[in-house]
């Protein structure tokens, strides 16, 4: 028989478990990753002071892109908006979908002129030499961090849970968050070019 | 604003008189139920219940009755919403056809060339002849979107990788809105589109000026505005027929300035609207992909004086 006193602390504890349930999903609410559609025009400005060493190869952000949690590389809804301008501005054409083509694969776990974000936010704005256009005039400063990011995402040794959204057609790599280039390094880079990027 | 009720087009007729049978035959049930419900409330009580025999057959009698009745009426309304749905294609001989294609948050719209008039492509504003059949083919390029012009036909999804047809044949002029009607993301809401349906000599005139390249600016702010374009990231997106910019991740913007409303029936056209929209589309429409363009005041006003030129 359960006595009234077990059925009370049953009811409580019943109650207790909904409101933690509620309060757990609130705080997950609550700790989501906020959207920022906006970037202010200043902080934008500001955003493209990325100084680049005189080989071209790596450099320092600016201040502010840490200030902001380098925002390209971590939300999940920049690096959507980096695989979306991926296909908008026809990276495919010469990159696969991260394969690589005529120009160097994203995935194969090397970078030509290395894995910072400061050498492919250059690569894409002002361009590299055989083939590589600049992207300065048909991009916003904002859209080459997010396209960046995209990338920088792509050719990562290590999962992370921030991921753009999923492909609709058939999937030629393993998904962006879970280091594609990790499982498909390999020995050398592909050459493309004989005076192109260091070699190992 | 749309509705349903205001049939305008021939589909949008059918479905109507198929919603009013429907809800009429509906409420006659719902009457009679609870005429009878109110019936059996107030009868007196007091008098013993009918028992044996009689009672027995009456009882099977009732029963028998209200399941033929009900059979035959679901079976009406399911013959007459498969009538219905059946004259929604109308007729075999399209006069048009119009490819439309979904995406966040705008609509990508190209007329194919027929006796009508030639290949063209604009966004967000259907210009159809009025007593015409004319063919949509929708499609989507990012997620689900649904075209919805209430006014002329039912909703049809635009799926991603397939095709969908829909037959619109508006029977009066007028403009008729549209709206997106499936969630598709952020914007859902502000992705309208006009619906303009005119006589065929109106039509023939709209759909040749259409099919023409952009005007050359004489004026010199205009001019400067045009450069403008040219050379900031607007041409990388954005088509204007005639000239360099020939993008064609945004709407073609060849005759923007003679359309009704910009950004997917956002704001009415007007150049403060354009010169707004250019400035700060993220405020205006938070998370639609065009970006801030960092302008400076002069640009803007080039830019806006340009965009409202595009006639």
């Amino acid at each position: 028989m359960v006595g009234p006193v077990q059925r009370s602390v049953r009811l409580i504890s019943a109650y207790a478990a909904c409101a933690a349930a509620i309060g757990l999903a609130a705080g997950i609410g609550w700790m989501r990753e906020p959207r920022q559609y906006r970037t202010d025009p200043a902080v934008s400005h500001d955003l493209e002071n990325f100084r680049l060493m005189k080989n071209g190869i790596g450099g320092a952000p600016p201040d502010v892109y840490f200030a902001l949690g380098k925002p390209y590389e971590t939300t999940a809804y920049d690096l959507s908006q980096g695989k979306r301008l991926y296909s908008w501005f026809g990276c495919a054409a010469c990159h696969g979908t991260g394969e690589g083509g005529k120009g160097p694969s994203f995935i194969d776990g090397w970078w030509l002129y290395g894995p910072s974000m400061v050498s492919i936010v250059a690569s894409i704005r002002d361009g590299r030499p055989h083939g590589m256009p600049a992207f300065r005039d048909r991009m916003t400063t904002d859209e080459i961090g997010q396209l960046a990011g995209y990338i920088k995402a792509l050719g990562a040794y290590a999962a992370t849970n921030s991921a753009p959204s999923r492909n609709d057609d058939k999937h030629s790599r393993p998904a962006e968050n879970r280091a594609p280039a990790a499982a498909l390094f390999e020995q050398g880079p592909v050459p493309m070019h004989p005076d192109q990027g260091p070699s190992p | 604003m749309q509705s349903a009720w205001d049939a305008q087009g021939h589909s949008a007729e059918v479905l109507k008189h198929l919603m009013l049978g429907i809800i009429g035959v509906c409420t006659l049930i719902w009457l009679l139920v609870v005429l009878m419900l109110f019936a059996a409330l107030v009868k007196r009580r007091g008098q013993a219940p009918l028992q044996g025999e009689h009672a027995e057959r009456k009882t099977r009698l009732v029963v028998y009755l209200s399941v033929a009745v009900t059979t035959i009426i679901v079976a009406g309304l399911t013959l007459a919403s498969f009538f219905a749905t059946r004259d929604l294609v109308v007729g075999r001989d399209m006069d048009l056809t119009v490819r439309i294609k979904g995406q966040q948050w705008w609509w990508q719209v190209t007329y194919e060339g027929s006796s009508f008039g030639p290949r063209f492509q604009t966004a967000n504003e259907l210009h159809i002849p009025v007593g015409r059949n004319v063919r949509l083919e929708l499609e989507s390029i990012d997620v689900i979107h649904s075209f919805w012009v209430p006014s002329l036909a039912g909703k049809q999804d635009m799926i991603p990788g397939r095709m969908n047809v829909l037959t619109l044949r508006a029977e009066r002029p007028g403009v008729y809105r549209g709206q997106c009607a499936e969630f598709c993301g952020l914007q859902h809401s502000h992705m309208a589109l006009m619906v303009v349906a005119q006589d065929d000599d109106q039509y023939r005139r709209w759909a040749q000026a259409q099919a023409l390249d952009a005007a050359v600016p004489d004026d010199t702010e205009v001019q400067a505005g045009r450069a403008v374009f040219m050379r900031k990231p607007c041409a990388a997106c954005h088509t204007v027929r005639g000239t360099e910019a020939q993008g064609s991740s945004g709407p073609d913007l060849t005759h923007v300035g003679g359309r009704r409303t910009i950004a997917a029936g956002l704001l009415e056209t007007t150049r403060g609207s354009l010169a707004a929209w250019t400035a700060d589309p993220q405020t205006l429409k938070p998370g639609t992909n065009m970006p801030i363009v960092p302008l400076t005041s002069e640009e803007l006003q080039q830019v806006s004086a340009y965009m409202e030129t595009l006639k």
